[in-house]
């Protein structure tokens, strides 16, 4: 089936099964590979995206029901790779393997936007549903401290 | 400057190429000068330690690559390993570019990550290669300028002299290219580091936070297919028949084939392949149903009964020490399975074809792999070509090359360029595990001393070794047993991060703590004790140092206030020696709501100069929580033969709120650097028991203690 999606303000047409997740969609039909792959259940939010500003699971997401949804990833977070949880990311140095962070910084982006001054508690509550084995944990609590910080500096 | 003249020709082991309009390239093959003959064999069997090669290019704009010739799996060396080499080139680290490697025997050796050996084999080859090129630049501008090569002097990129002139490195490429390799280089001393010991961030977070293609998982390419693969449910189960025609049904599967013991489902997408696989029908042979945790632990007490145990060290005499010894003190420790569960997924690219095998993936172990590729498809090995890439998790998982070779295999079947892709159900339970382990550990005390040790191993495939054997306590006890006995099984088991020590520092270390308290001795003291009797013994075939071991235990004391009474807090202790690194460590807890919580842990770190603290810190920080979560939550279980937990729903893995603080400080060293991949993790489960312990008066001697009696 063909469907049109909006994907980082770009409009792309796919022609694949409706039961489709978005997340191979997004890897296999339209090599945005940044949204990374980790368990396909929804436990290990490395494949978070927004979906109109919503965090969202994208390997349970079936792509016919994105509907004109405007999907973000991490390669359309911002456009010189500076968003403040992105810049605030290298900063505090998070990253070990990597592979899980694209997750963590959509998962974070999305929460900063709803809560741009969060206590400690609610950054743990926000980033608890993204697992990273390398457990990266302590630098991933200091980076979205910093990128709240900095989201308050630019507004 | 420390001069050093090196033991050999060194044109054998340094080529230097000009590349046109583009610089020169300083090819370092090393040999024999770089193999540490004194040291005492790396016994991570299946691995093939030799010596070890780097790449250096130097631009015509004096901009330099540096080739990162290991695997990096989120330990750090490709951000680690380049500096070794900048620093001794002499060049500003920011005017260093960064390149993985390809998988190059030629040029390369020992491209291999695991063991926490990166680092360490690479020290002095590093700075060798670095200083090589250095002393090659300035013996070009002193020709350039008629002077003697001693007058001039290098800083930030440039060959200086006293008299004022100045060049560029990359003003003096061309010049260099054409001279002889110097035999006699100087290595700076290390209060001169400029880049060594400063703080230098992932050289890939960039493209990490842009979400650019840098894994296996990513690669793509015009015309390949993906493939998902079956393999069978039960460890050591064949493949009899199967029945794929539901699955060709799907629009985008395109085939179905059988390779070795498994079956491959070809198709246009990954989706569509993991599809695929649940429409295939197949039959096995008999599972064996014995393979489940009872049956474990029956053999193992069969094995305890039997007494028939192969011995890996004694010292002393041990039956008299417990014959007369006033108390015998006996406890058994035990631990499951565990499976590594990399974030990325196990997946790999492959194109065979008649000319060239092209293989494309996460790999820890590419020379290995390329060869076991090649056997398998009955090929060269040089028609094999490794391409790496960054890695998404290793914790030894990927020191096997099982997935590289199916996917060989698939492409060499249908012909075609494929990407196989395990799912996360593929990743558990078709893996490579920690083995499941028990303890038993003896002491016999006389006149309030302990006078003899005894450990018995019992476990699933995989037993101390005599390296291990060679730890701490031996040489700090004067009649020492260590005894295995291998319980055989199809379950396949492998190294898992800091093989071994990952659960035998849990045993002893939590040993140790009861028997301090059956002695009334602080448990501190106690360790700190016994390494003074170690060094009385000077036993030869001792690995740990007991005064480096004491100085991190003096250390961490300190540090976290040991002894000093903290309102509510309860501590526990823990050292342990392994990958050539010294840790102690004291962890914090706490009652809320009359639940213990981990609040804080404590590590002192002397693993010699630290070449990068902010990536060595980050190691310790992630093995620190990862070996107490996996101590506290984590358990691979077996039933019928079959691997129960199949993904992240059946299988706890700790999470961001579990993650207690972690504060870690590194001795003040000139010792050569050592590894931080491991050696952090295996001292961190029993600082946490020991804690609990403290706490709640109640001892933690099987994992997860989720299971075993912990209430969190």
């Amino acid at each position: 089936m063909q469907f049109k999606l909006t994907v980082n303000n770009k409009k792309y047409e796919v022609d694949v099964d409706g039961e489709t997740p978005l997340l191979w969609v997004l890897r296999d039909s339209l090599h945005l590979v940044g949204t990374k792959f980790g368990c396909g259940v929804g436990q290990c939010g490395a494949c978070s995206v927004h979906m109109d500003g919503v965090i969202t699971r994208s390997c349970l997401l079936p792509v016919s029901i994105v509907g004109d949804a405007n999907i973000t990833t991490v390669e359309g977070l911002s456009e010189k790779n500076d968003h403040p949880v992105q810049i605030a990311w290298r900063d505090i140095d998070v990253p070990q393997c990597g592979y899980c962070q694209a997750g963590q910084i959509m998962t974070a982006s999305a929460f900063l936007a709803q809560n741009n001054n969060p206590s400690k508690e609610e950054i743990k509550e926000a980033m608890h549903g993204n697992i990273c084995r390398c457990a990266t944990y302590k630098r991933i609590e200091k980076a979205v401290e910093k990128a709240a910080e900095l989201t308050q500096t630019i507004k | 400057m420390a001069k050093q003249q090196l033991q050999m020709d060194r044109k054998s082991f340094i080529k230097v190429s000009l590349l046109s309009g583009a610089g020169i390239v300083l090819g370092v093959n090393f040999l024999q000068s770089c193999q540490f003959k004194n040291d005492k064999p790396i016994d991570l069997e299946a691995l093939d330690y030799n010596e070890f090669n780097a790449y250096i290019q130097i631009a015509n704009n004096g901009r330099v690559t540096i080739y990162s010739p290991n695997p990096e799996i989120g330990q750090g060396v490709k951000t680690s390993m380049p500096m070794i080499v900048a620093e001794e080139l002499d060049v500003p680290w920011e005017h260093v570019r960064v390149v993985q490697a390809n998988l190059d025997t030629k040029n390369f050796k020992r491209q291999v990550a695991g063991g926490s050996q990166s680092i360490r084999f690479s020290w002095l080859p590093l700075r060798e290669a670095g200083a090589t090129a250095r002393q090659m630049l300035i013996n070009a501008a002193a020709l350039e300028w008629n002077v003697s090569a001693n007058d001039c002097s290098t800083s930030d990129g440039n060959v200086i002299h006293p008299n004022g002139k100045k060049l560029g490195y990359g003003d003096l490429v061309v010049k260099a290219a054409t001279l002889e390799v110097p035999t006699e280089i100087t290595l700076k001393n290390p209060e001169d580091f400029k880049i060594i010991g400063k703080q230098a961030k992932n050289v890939d977070n960039f493209k990490i936070t842009q979400g650019a293609p840098l894994y296996g998982m990513d690669y793509f390419e015009e015309g390949m297919v993906y493939a998902s693969i079956i393999h069978p449910p039960a460890f050591g189960q064949k493949l009899i028949r199967f029945d794929a025609s539901e699955a060709l049904k799907i629009k985008g599967v395109s085939e179905v084939v059988k390779t070795g013991n498994n079956i491959a489902v070809i198709a246009t997408s990954t989706w569509i392949a993991f599809q695929g696989k649940k429409a295939v029908k197949a039959t096995y042979s008999k599972a064996n149903k014995n393979e489940d945790s009872t049956y474990f632990d029956q053999l193992a007490e069969e094995a305890l009964a039997s007494g028939k145990f192969k011995k890996v060290r004694e010292d002393g005499d041990v039956k008299k020490a417990f014959k007369e010894a006033d108390k015998v003190i006996e406890r058994v420790y035990e631990a499951p399975f565990l499976a590594h569960n990399t974030m990325e997924p196990m997946n790999f690219f492959a194109n065979v074809t008649d000319e060239i095998i092209e293989l494309k993936g996460p790999i820890q172990t590419p020379e290995l792999t390329a060869k076991q590729v090649a056997r398998n498809l009955k090929r060269e090995v040089d028609e094999v070509r490794v391409e790496m890439c960054r890695i998404g998790g290793g914790f030894g998982r990927r020191l096997k090359g099982d997935y590289a070779i199916e996917a060989a295999l698939i492409s060499d079947k249908i012909k075609k360029p494929v990407k196989l892709v395990y799912t996360r159900e593929d990743d558990m339970t078709a893996g490579w595990y920690r083995p499941k382990v028990k303890y038993k550990i003896r002491a016999a005390i006389k006149n309030d001393k302990i006078t003899g040790y005894h450990l018995t191993d019992i476990s699933v495939n995989a037993v101390v070794n005599k390296q291990r054997a060679n730890f701490f306590p031996s040489g700090a006890i004067d009649n020492l047993l260590i005894d295995t006995y291998k319980i055989k099984s199809k379950v396949t088991c492998f190294a898992w991060r800091a093989p071994i020590c990952n659960i035998l520092a849990f045993a002893e270390q939590s040993f140790f703590d009861e028997l301090s308290e059956e002695l009334n001795i602080d448990p501190i003291q106690l360790r700190l004790d016994l390494l003074e009797n170690a060094k009385k013994h000077k036993d030869q075939n001792m690995e740990y140092s007991p005064e480096r071991m004491q100085e991190v235990i003096k250390k961490v004391a300190k540090e976290a206030q040991w002894g000093v009474s903290k309102q509510g807090v309860y501590q526990g202790f823990s050292a342990y020696y392994s990958h050539n690194t010294h840790v102690a460590q004291i962890a914090e807890v706490v009652l809320k709501d009359n639940k213990p919580v981990v609040t804080k842990v404590y590590c002192v770190v002397d693993c010699g100069i630290v070449v990068n603290p902010l990536g060595a810190r980050a190691q310790a920080e992630g093995g620190i929580i990862d070996g107490i979560g996996h101590a506290m939550f984590s358990e691979m279980i077996v039933e019928n033969g079959v691997p129960k937990s199949n993904n992240f729903h059946q299988y706890k893995l700790t999470r961001l709120k579990d993650a207690p603080e972690v504060v870690v400080s590194f001795v003040d060293s000139k010792e050569a650097p050592t590894g931080m991949g491991e050696p952090t993790l295996p001292p961190a489960p029993a600082a946490v028991a020991n804690a609990l312990y403290a706490a709640m008066g109640k001892r933690f001697r099987k994992h997860p203690f989720v299971k075993n009696g912990l209430n969190s």
